[in-house]
């Protein structure tokens, strides 16, 4: 019973969903990026669309509510955000691959209880809890701190990138940075866990071992989570998909979607 | 060129196993299930059961999906001007919202674009023979069935498949029911029933007499009182009618708020009254009877419009229908009206003809089944009807819901087949069980549930499946 998504259901507000398909369709799943807390469609617009449906692949990236172009959502929550996904994924031609970067992969998670995903990669994935919130607020006191108050959550540069992307780029990315919903960040600490999968869709996990924001225990736990190990690439910042390297972690996607990956097998 | 494998395109030359009793051969499509119709119910059953790992077979009488919902069916009861009447997250697939910028009770035509996304998004069109009926289904040894098919309307030889299970999903609201009254056959205007009604201008005009409350005559009445010259609408007992809007929001979200809360029924009711009083006001001083039960105990009626139209003097109550005369119809306060055109919205009753009734164990034959869950049909482990239910909200996520039990319920009967016979035993000890609290026993509330205790009442079952991995 899902009382409340009947008597409750999440208010619409306008979507911003960048695409670009392959010149020829080749048949194959369509991908739905998801940006994470700050970010909106424009991070994955960057490299990773264009470089997806070079390969075949019609790639789409979402902004999440209040983010990037979408319509305003100061209120938003995880399960506005999760709604927005599956809103977003039932609206593509066919059963769609969700790609979750940063708290994006946790709206993933959300989605996937709500949307049988033909697959799901989880990118860097800040599930939240306190142990994360403790390495972030060591990291980055100053721009963590306010955010327990309600206030927004500011990302240094120096966690988002590898020292490889040139100073100016990684400045004009993270002047682009935008907020999430005061609730939704609050949800980060206290939120519950997503709900299994349905339709038990394959999960691949990726991250870097360097990322200054999500530890390598916190990809692992993640990984096991779905039962796999996570695909590190060492010298990476958090934003992979905007970092100086974009192409690696891309490519080994397309190359694991490629195979067409089974069923986790898992409930 | 086909081959064995295309969309689980059965080859009888290959796989021969057996012959009907006709002497006829069967192609065994080993641990296929077969899905009686693509309506809704019969796409969400193809959906899950291939979400499940099972090859599906889906036999479809019409060339599209969308069952009732697709009004260039035969069978479609959809006419020109048909909305929901539960609004949307009532309506849509669980995991497969409607888009959100659609209002909150969408035109047919719009669900049946949506039934097509699904199909399509899903890839479930490969799996659905088209121009298909069902000709004979007949259980056979091992919980298997053999399905025999052929082009509709009876055209080309008939096959017959062996499948490991079977999902009946061929509708409920198709077969008209006819009420019997004295000199019908007499009667020189024109008759019909709301199955033929398709639209407004076949009222345009007429004399138009309405016979009977579901939310189809409602709907018509309303339209005629917009059409017609003159509008009688002829109901047995006082219905409630609810508006489709409270506090501004769809009336059943602003009603599923208080049962998520499981306030109790009495309470309400109360509050159910209490609002009606508010926004609709007393009946009986628009003619309409007094309701002879509470809110909650008949299929409710949703239709903001039609006491307005009362209060317009567009449609005129009158009560039951006694008996016809050729120019006239009496009613049973000794009224005599003369409508040119009689339109019977009397509903509709299942009919499973490709079916031995004793295998739902309806005995009587009278079209009213026996199963679990309105969907399990006791000693026959491998057989489900989906959608066979008529909820105080949308069907689909019901069904939904009972196809995903369905196809767990058939993995478990490979994993674990001790944990199988324990739920088979379940569906025959509870077979019948009701789901709806105290309503009218007529055959319009045969199927009747209350949406919030029958997906409880799911949900138990699954958990229950869960726990016996």
């Amino acid at each position: 019973m899902r009382g409340r998504e009947w008597a409750r259901p999440v208010r619409p507000v306008r979507r911003e969903v960048l695409g670009a398909t392959p010149e020829v369709e080749q048949g194959r799943p369509p991908l739905l990026f998801v940006p994470g807390f700050g970010h909106g469609a424009w991070a994955f617009a960057e490299h990773w669309l264009g470089h997806a449906a070079s390969r075949g692949f019609p790639a789409y990236a979402l902004s999440l509510r209040g983010h990037g172009d979408s319509g305003p959502a100061p209120e938003a929550t995880l399960r506005a955000y999760a709604h927005d996904v599956t809103q977003a994924a039932a609206g593509l031609p066919r059963q769609a691959v969700l790609v979750g970067h940063g708290a994006g992969a946790l709206v993933v998670a959300h989605a996937l209880a709500r949307y049988p995903a033909r697959a799901a990669v989880l990118v860097a994935p800040v599930f939240g809890g306190w142990a994360t919130f403790g390495a972030a607020l060591r990291r980055n006191p100053v721009g963590t701190l306010p955010a327990v108050f309600g206030g927004p959550l500011r990302l240094h540069r120096r966690q988002l990138f590898s020292r490889e992307l040139p100073e100016a780029e990684a400045r004009g990315y993270a002047g682009r940075l935008g907020r999430a919903g005061r609730r939704a960040q609050w949800q980060l600490l206290t939120g519950r866990a997503a709900e299994p999968a349905v339709g038990d869709p394959p999960v691949l996990v990726l991250g870097s071992p360097d990322d200054r924001i999500v530890p390598s225990s916190a990809l692992t736990r993640a990984a096991r989570r779905y039962g796999s190990a996570p695909l590190l690439f060492p010298g990476m910042g958090h934003d992979m998909m905007l970092d100086a390297r974009w192409r690696e972690p891309v490519d080994a996607i397309l190359d694991w979607l490629e195979k067409d990956p089974a069923p986790t097998g898992r409930p | 060129m086909s081959t064995s494998t295309d969309h689980g395109r059965p080859d009888p030359e290959a796989s021969t196993l057996a012959l009907t009793r006709d002497g006829r051969p069967v192609s065994d499509r080993g641990d296929t299930v077969c899905v009686v119709g693509a309506g809704a119910s019969g796409l969400t059953a193809i959906k899950n059961l291939k979400e499940h790992g099972f090859g599906v077979d889906c036999y479809e009488r019409e060339t599209g999906v969308g069952g009732a919902w697709n009004w260039r069916h035969d069978r479609s009861p959809v006419y020109a001007s048909t909305h929901l009447i539960s609004s949307r997250p009532f309506t849509q697939f669980p995991d497969f919202p409607m888009p959100d910028d659609w209002p909150d009770y969408p035109h047919h035509s719009r669900l049946l674009s949506y039934f097509e996304r699904y199909a399509d998004h899903f890839d479930l069109r490969g799996h659905i023979w088209f121009g298909t009926e069902v000709v004979r289904v007949e259980p056979v040894a091992g919980d298997r069935w053999d399905v025999t098919t052929r082009s509709t309307g009876g055209y080309g030889p008939e096959r017959t498949s062996r499948y490991a299970a079977v999902v009946i999903a061929n509708g409920h609201n198709w077969s008209p029911k006819l009420p019997r009254y004295e000199g019908l056959e007499e009667f020189r205007g024109e008759v019909m029933h709301a199955s033929s009604y398709k639209d407004p201008a076949q009222l345009r005009g007429k004399r138009v007499l309405v016979v009977g409350a579901g939310n189809t005559g409602c709907d018509i009445a309303v339209e005629a009182a917009q059409q017609a010259s003159r509008c009688w609408h002829s109901t047995r007992r006082g219905y409630w009618y609810a508006p489709k809007y409270v506090l501004g929001r769809p009336a059943d979200q602003v009603n599923d708020a208080l049962l998520a809360l499981r306030v109790p029924l009495r309470v309400r009711q109360w509050l159910y009254h209490w609002t009606l009083r508010l926004t609709v006001g007393d009946l009986t001083r628009f003619g309409l009877p007094k309701p002879d039960h509470r809110v909650y105990e008949t299929h409710p009626i949703a239709n903001s419009q039609l006491v307005y139209y009362v209060g317009h003097g567009g449609i005129a109550p009158v009560p039951d229908v006694v008996r016809f005369h050729p120019y006239a119809v009496e009613l049973s306060d000794g009224r005599e009206i003369d409508p040119d055109l009689v339109v019977f919205a009397t509903g509709y009753l299942p009919r499973f003809e490709f079916l031995d009734p004793k295998v739902l164990g309806d005995d009587a034959g009278e079209g009213r089944p026996k199963l679990w869950l309105n969907a399990f049909v006791p000693g026959r482990p491998t057989l489900a009807v989906a959608g066979l239910v008529q909820p105080d909200s949308g069907i689909f996520p019901l069904s939904h819901w009972q196809s995903v039990l369905f196809a767990r319920l058939l993995r478990l009967r490979v994993t674990r087949p001790d944990r199988a016979a324990a739920f088979a035993a379940r569906v025959s000890a509870k077979a019948g069980e009701r789901y709806a609290g105290p309503v009218k026993d007529s055959s319009r509330h045969w199927f009747e549930v209350g949406h919030a205790d029958y997906l409880r009442a799911v949900q138990r079952a699954l958990l229950d499946l869960e726990a016996s991995r």
